[in-house]
């Protein structure tokens, strides 16, 4: 039943590890580099459930994980930060199943606001983290990190990054690992309570858990030694590994698997062994800040480095010192919304209106170039709104007339609804416009749903969030629904209404995603179908 | 298939929308069916709106990085003529640029077929059995459009031929 050879993303062979490894509950918002795991996991048969942001979907693995079962939670870079919260204190509580949580970076921001590098994350929050190089090592180390979180009752940072989950490399499964016992709750409040009383007894619970890691990752971590013909030593991780190899094929290599805690004695060891050792990593120096720390002596990549991806040839220059200005590369075509999008009319009538426009995360952040240039902020999920409210809050006023946010359906889930919330309690002196643009659909991760299309994350039939029920719910006046696309007249003139009245006003511009028509029709048609065999239920 | 000692390096360009990544996700298919080890690589996010998009396959016996290093590319193939010069730092000096208008759209069923004649083209110069190629369509494509693509991939063959010649 297993193929014996496969040809897969990392993120799909993240998705055949946990369906390999029994993981009972896959939880996670969409966010590239890491949507696919989800999907491909549900296509294999696992449960797996898109929710409505990452602090939600990691909550929820949370709970599984308290239960004894194995969970999965996956998230871009960025959802970490939303999802931190809870993270930094589950490394306390533990777990009794296994957790592992997959944090997808974007050196290079391929497609994200920023290229933090969550290896940071591992060590503030105090958790284990493995670093897959290729699609193998995605499917062993979720496998690993399954295993570790049992072993040692902790949740387990995966940490993958763009090339890592996008690139397809040969994957060879491996023989069938023992399920878990059944989920089954015991009660044990020490462990899971975290009042001060419990919780600082669980944080030294967790530097010995650490400790043990770390001698354990000395000799049996997932870490090995590429021994070389030249002069040079090489520590790296990720995918970093594979642009060393090429790079500089005689260098001995020291490759770490598990990045935290660091195996700092084997590192010491290394670079002691090989005189010259380099650090090459892509992002952040954290391999190298942690060997200057323990006081190796290992040479570290040049500042310009730290931006963007590496490559063979960057990994080249770092090798050679050599800090000379990179060719700038003739620029591609830039994204743009598609022809017949319908944020096309939304951005143009804003940008005829004069607005300020508070943007968000989404397709409509390409509402910022040209022809629109209709989009004046964009920090984080949910800041469209927020950001907005803040403007307006010290704008004169004539100036704070002008201020619209504007944000996706799906981000209006993830966590506009609390920006709401912030205007009907703090409202500005000059009242605000919010514009949902509902698109039915996630649109910029590849059209996944959300609780405000009604449909799951395999398409079947789920529990609908209405806007306009929830917007009135807080107390606002009703929100007004319109196509943008059929009357752009009419589009701009609420919109100019709304501003004028000084009050806190939702404006919900609903129109399909272009490209997601055809499979909603599809994904109702059969749902239609399915409630025309089950009458009764 | 005997294993290559070289690393055979791809580059596929082209536009959001144009099948770029179908066209190299049956070239590493057919690579992948002859027993190599083969690695793809794409930037996906952005570049699905329109925006240009590039496709590295590379394969041999031991392939390390999945991205093609810069200039080393052995075959460049671009789907669209705008795609061209900017992608031409990519190949390396003495490459085979497989340019669009190698393979006239006006002979194919469909121009969404340009990407199969391309990768078609492209199988001329390399030593992968042709019956692997056709598997690899098969496997990548829904079955409704296997006969369309498999004409047009014979049609880049052809074209690719002349060409050599």
């Amino acid at each position: 039943m297993q193929p014996e050879r496969m040809l897969l993303s990392g993120d799909e062979a993240v998705a055949w590890a946990a369906r390999d490894g029994h993981v009972k509950l896959g939880t996670g918002y969409p966010g590239t580099p890491s949507t696919e795991i989800l999907e491909a996991f549900s296509e294999l048969g696992g449960q797996a459930q898109w929710s409505p942001n990452e602090k939600v979907a990691l909550e929820v693995a949370i709970g599984a994980a308290f239960a004894g079962a194995r969970a999965i939670c996956t998230m871009k870079h960025v959802g970490l930060n939303v999802a931190a919260d809870p993270l930094f204190t589950v490394a306390y509580t533990g777990v009794q199943g296994a957790l592992v949580i997959v944090s997808a970076d974007d050196p290079g921001m391929s497609s994200s606001q920023n290229e933090q590098d969550n290896r940071r994350y591992a060590v503030a929050a105090g958790v284990p983290m493995l670093e897959p190089a290729d699609s193998q090592e995605a499917y062993d180390f979720t496998l690993l990190a399954i295993e570790i979180s049992e072993r040692w009752q902790i949740p387990v940072l995966l940490r993958m990054t763009t090339r890592v989950c996008h690139s397809y490399t040969v994957v060879r499964p491996r023989p069938p690992v023992a399920p878990p016992p059944a989920a089954h709750f015991e009660r044990d409040v020490a462990h899971r309570v975290m009042i001060p009383a419990y919780a600082r007894p669980a944080h030294v619970r967790l530097r010995q858990k650490l400790d043990a890691i770390a001698q354990w990752n000395e000799t049996g971590g997932p870490n090995r030694v590429i021994e070389g013909t030249g002069a040079r030593g090489i520590i790296t991780s990720g995918i970093s590994y594979m642009h060393v190899r090429e790079a500089d094929p005689d260098a001995a290599v020291l490759k770490l698997g598990l990045t935290h805690p660091l195996p700092l004695g084997a590192m010491r060891e290394f670079a002691r062994a090989h005189g010259r050792t380099t650090v090459v990593e892509e992002g952040d120096p954290y391999l190298a800040d942690a060997a200057l720390a323990a006081g190796l002596a290992v040479e570290t990549k040049p500042a310009m480095f730290r931006f963007g991806e590496l490559n063979v040839d960057r990994v080249r220059r770092i090798l050679n010192g050599d800090v000379s200005p990179e060719a700038k590369l003739p620029p591609g075509k830039p994204p743009e919304l598609c022809p017949g999008c319908p944020h096309r009319s939304v951005f143009t009538a804003l940008r005829e209106l004069g607005c300020i426009v508070a943007g968000d995360i989404g397709c409509y952040t390409l509402g910022v170039l040209p022809p629109f240039n209709a989009l004046d902020t964009c920090v984080c999920m949910g800041a469209g709104i927020t950001v907005g409210l803040g403007l307006r809050q010290v704008l004169p006023p004539e100036e704070a007339r002008r201020v619209v946010s504007v944000i996706g359906d799906s981000t209006f889930v993830h966590s506009g609804i609390t920006g709401l919330v912030e205007a009907v309690y703090n409202p500005p002196a000059t009242g605000h416009l919010t514009i949902i643009l509902d698109n039915g659909t996630t649109a910029m991760t590849g059209m996944q749903e959300h609780p405000g299309t009604g449909r799951s994350l395999d398409h079947g039939r789920a529990g609908k969030v209405i806007f306009e029920d929830l917007v009135e719910s807080l107390g606002m006046a009703r929100p007004v629904v319109i196509d943008p696309t059929v009357d752009t007249a009419g589009f701009q003139s609420l919109v100019r209404e709304a501003l004028a009245c000084g009050g806190i006003r939702v404006i919900i511009a609903r129109r399909d995603c272009l490209l997601a028509t055809s499979k909603i029709k599809s994904y109702e048609q059969a749902l239609g179908q399915e409630a025309c065999l089950a009458p009764n239920e | 298939m005997p294993p290559m000692n070289k690393v055979v390096n791809v580059v596929i360009a082209g536009l959001g929308g144009q099948g770029a990544l179908k066209a190299s996700d049956i070239v590493a298919g057919a690579a992948f069916r002859c027993g190599l080890e083969v690695k793809k690589s794409e930037i996906h996010g952005m570049s699905q709106r329109g925006g240009s998009v590039t496709s590295d396959v590379r394969f041999g016996a031991e392939v390390f990085s999945p991205m093609v290093p810069p200039g080393e590319a052995d075959f460049l193939v671009v789907l669209a003529p705008s795609q061209v010069e900017n992608n031409r730092w990519q190949l390396r000096p003495g490459g085979t640029l497989i340019p669009p208008d190698l393979a006239g759209e006006n002979t194919l069923g469909s121009k969404k077929c340009l990407n199969v004649a391309l990768a078609g083209a492209l199988s001329v110069f390399l030593d992968l059995p042709q019956e692997q190629w056709l598997a690899a369509i098969r496997a990548n494509l829904p079955e409704k459009v296997h006969a369309m693509n498999l004409d047009a991939f014979q049609k880049g063959r052809q074209a690719a031929a002349r060409l050599r010649r």
